[in-house]
């Protein structure tokens, strides 16, 4: 009996070693045929850190696969902080991050290089809601009123002045934020302390002492929850997401004095005009160009420029450029926006210094 | 360890000469394992604690006595964990509140009511509201609990405005995810292990007083008053303080429910934060003296949870000799 059951066992081990080679020699087959622009590149790269990056990293993955079969890429979220402090300690090879490393940060490194690649562009959404209200506009200076409570109604003169015609209700305005710390949270303010000036007192962080009253939620799902099932409400919230909640979402006011609404193509046109560093760091948030949306942000994908060794140099190398070449196009499906091609291309010219 | 030591000399000396070498070096390495396994839990507790306490040092000696101030703002770095520490005693002290005479009743009920039979399924039941992963408690607060009481905490509060103390507590401003839907959230929690202690306990009073007090003529309330109550009290307090440790280091579920505001006020209905929940919220894109000080809450955190759960030992273990001294 007891043995039997042990046979039993075995012959089914083999058989699924069987066919789980098989169907692989079939995979690999089928890809070297079709595909063919695989570089060769084998092993396992690990990223971890940006949420915002999370689907489009995801995305990527999964399609990279058809690319170099024999590659495989795992990025697990956690947040910018966490992916620089894992890359920092060598758990990762590569880190996503919403924003370059804070000067406190920088010693965690070691003085080693850190190469910054720009991978994905993201439009933050004003969403609200207002029974029949479709196109409401904002001006930098509306925002941060609300969101210093220092505008609680929504038929306020200031908000009837820069919307003529538009019935607004008197509904209290309800507050919707992030209670995780975020990226998100640190370029919407940041967006405010450059747009609002003096006028913004809350500064900017990944974290900021919101006025007490706001509800706060997880993610940008949580948020996206809250402002869909709060009549009043107004929250910050990654396009992708204030999309799949089916939110609205306000147009506002850019440099050029427009007012844009956000979109992958709005958000594209913020990256044009922006001032790229040497070392590829930059702020989206706040740039001048007629169509383009204001609370624009971005991320990064870093790494060391010294590899340890010269495959996973070369892996880096391979995923990264998937990243800033064919992935560029899942982008704007996801909800993202593409990187305009003045970025696109210093970033790709980055890539060869990736060494060993 | 002596009285492990001491029934291995008496097995080793009853057994056979033949077999005693064998057997011995097979105890000796059990015990060597087991001495290994009690130790390693030790060692992983004090490297944590070593760990954490190293990370968090820069907030530690950048805030000094400021780590106690009363203004946790990250974008203007100030660090102060007085809202934290204020929302997990807060907190605590609604859940227990809440748990402590419910959790008392259903041990009550169940060694002293109903008989044995009928007390086993509702042991069940209520072990059953332990296994409910902290999770689904939190998303249950959130989704389904935070709404539907919302409209209550609303009128609750305009029934008490401007009423002298009840206005003081559960006054506006008011919201579904506040300290007090995370104090019955916690209440739920606890309950469970409170009960089964407090059981435990009870059931270790002696039948012979019971019955003594009975002869004298004492109604079932005045045995537990008289017999029961004095002779676990202590117990109970000890099951108690194990029910406050488990609700202050509740992190998914209070991040969930409690509103995500650092603030210090005495509104219950209003939101709120604690220690677990703003480490769980904030350490993804911390960093600097920012992350040391969501290290340093959690080792603060680590501090208290010891020193309560140290007490309550003690408290059970001294209620636990005495009763079997009598």
């Amino acid at each position: 009996m007891q043995r039997s059951r042990v046979q039993r066992f075995a012959a089914a081990g083999l058989a699924l070693v069987a066919v789980t080679s098989f169907t692989a020699a079939c995979s690999s087959n089928n890809n070297g045929g079709s595909g063919g622009s695989g570089s060769g590149a084998s092993g396992r790269l690990n990223g971890s850190g940006s949420t915002f990056q999370l689907t489009f990293q995801q995305q990527a993955i999964q399609n990279f696969k058809s690319v170099e079969p024999n590659l495989t890429v795992n990025y697990g979220g956690g947040g910018s902080g966490k992916g620089r402090t894992d890359l920092s300690s060598n758990v990762v090879q590569f880190a996503g991050s919403d924003s370059p490393i804070p000067s406190d940060e920088v010693s965690s490194f070691h003085g080693k290089t850190v190469l910054y690649f720009p991978v994905i562009m993201g439009p933050i959404t004003m969403s609200y809601n207002l029974s029949g209200i479709k196109n409401l506009k904002l001006t930098p200076q509306l925002i941060s009123q609300i969101f210093q409570a220092k505008i609680t109604k929504w038929d306020d003169p200031a908000i009837k002045a820069v919307n003529p015609g538009v019935n607004l209700p008197s509904t209290p305005i309800t507050l919707a934020v992030r209670s995780d710390s975020s990226g998100t949270t640190e370029n919407f303010t940041l967006f405010l302390e450059k747009s609002a000036g003096s006028a913004w007192h809350l500064g900017s962080s990944s974290t900021v002492s919101w006025p007490s009253g706001a509800h706060a939620g997880n993610g940008n799902g949580g948020v996206a929850q809250i402002v869909k099932s709060t009549p009043g409400a107004i929250g910050y919230v990654d396009y992708a997401d204030a999309k799949a909640s089916g939110l609205s979402f306000a147009s506002v006011k850019n440099k050029d004095g427009n007012f844009v609404a956000p979109s992958p193509s709005s958000a594209s046109a913020a990256g044009k005009t922006v001032t790229v560093a040497p070392n590829l760091t930059f702020a989206a948030v706040w740039q001048s160009g007629a169509t383009a949306y204001p609370i624009t942000y971005q991320s990064w994908v870093l790494v060391y420029e010294h590899q340890s060794s010269a495959s996973t140099a070369k892996n880096l190398k391979a995923y990264i450029g998937y990243l800033l070449g064919d992935g560029q196009k899942l982008l704007p499906s996801l909800g993202y926006a593409e990187l305009p091609s003045n970025i696109d291309s210093k970033a790709k010219a980055q890539l060869s210094k990736i060494a060993s | 360890v002596s009285t492990i030591t001491q029934t291995d000399q008496a097995a080793a000396g009853s057994a056979p000469r033949g077999l005693a070498g064998r057997r011995g070096l097979g105890d000796r390495s059990f015990q060597w394992l087991a001495l290994g396994c009690g130790l390693l839990v030790l060692v992983i507790l004090v490297l944590i604690a070593v760990t954490t306490t190293q990370q968090a040092s820069s907030w530690f000696t950048t805030e000094g006595w400021g780590i106690f101030g009363t203004v946790w703002d990250p974008a203007k770095n100030q660090f102060g964990a007085m809202p934290f520490i204020y929302g997990t005693i807060v907190t605590g002290i609604i859940a227990l509140v809440m748990a402590v005479p419910v959790s008392i009743g259903i041990a009550l009920l169940l060694t002293e009511v109903v008989p044995f039979r009928l007390a086993r399924p509702i042991v069940y039941v209520v072990d059953l509201l332990a296994v409910v992963p902290s999770v689904v408690w939190g998303l249950w607060g959130i989704l389904v609990f935070a709404p539907w009481i919302q409209h209550i905490y609303a009128h609750i509060a305009s029934a008490v405005t401007g009423v002298p103390v009840l206005g003081f507590f559960f006054g506006t401003p008011t919201s579904g995810a506040s300290f007090f839907t995370a104090g019955i959230i916690l209440a739920f929690m606890i309950t469970p292990i409170v009960t089964s202690l407090s059981r435990e306990v009870i059931a270790t009073v002696p039948a012979v007083d019971r019955e003594g007090a009975y002869a004298l003529g004492a109604t079932r309330w005045e045995m537990i008053r008289g017999v029961v109550w004095p002779h676990s009290q202590g117990g109970v307090v000890g099951a108690v303080l194990l029910g406050l440790g488990r609700a202050m280091g509740e992190t998914i579920a209070a991040a969930l429910v409690i509103g995500s505001s650092p603030t210090i006020t005495s509104r219950l209905f209003s939101t709120g934060y604690n220690m677990p929940a703003v480490i769980a919220n904030q350490f993804g894109e911390a960093s600097g003296v920012f992350r040391a000080g969501l290290m340093g809450l959690g080792v603060l955190l680590f501090a208290f949870t010891i020193i309560i759960n140290v007490v309550a030992r003690a408290i059970v273990e001294r209620s636990a000799r005495r009763s079997r001294g009598a």
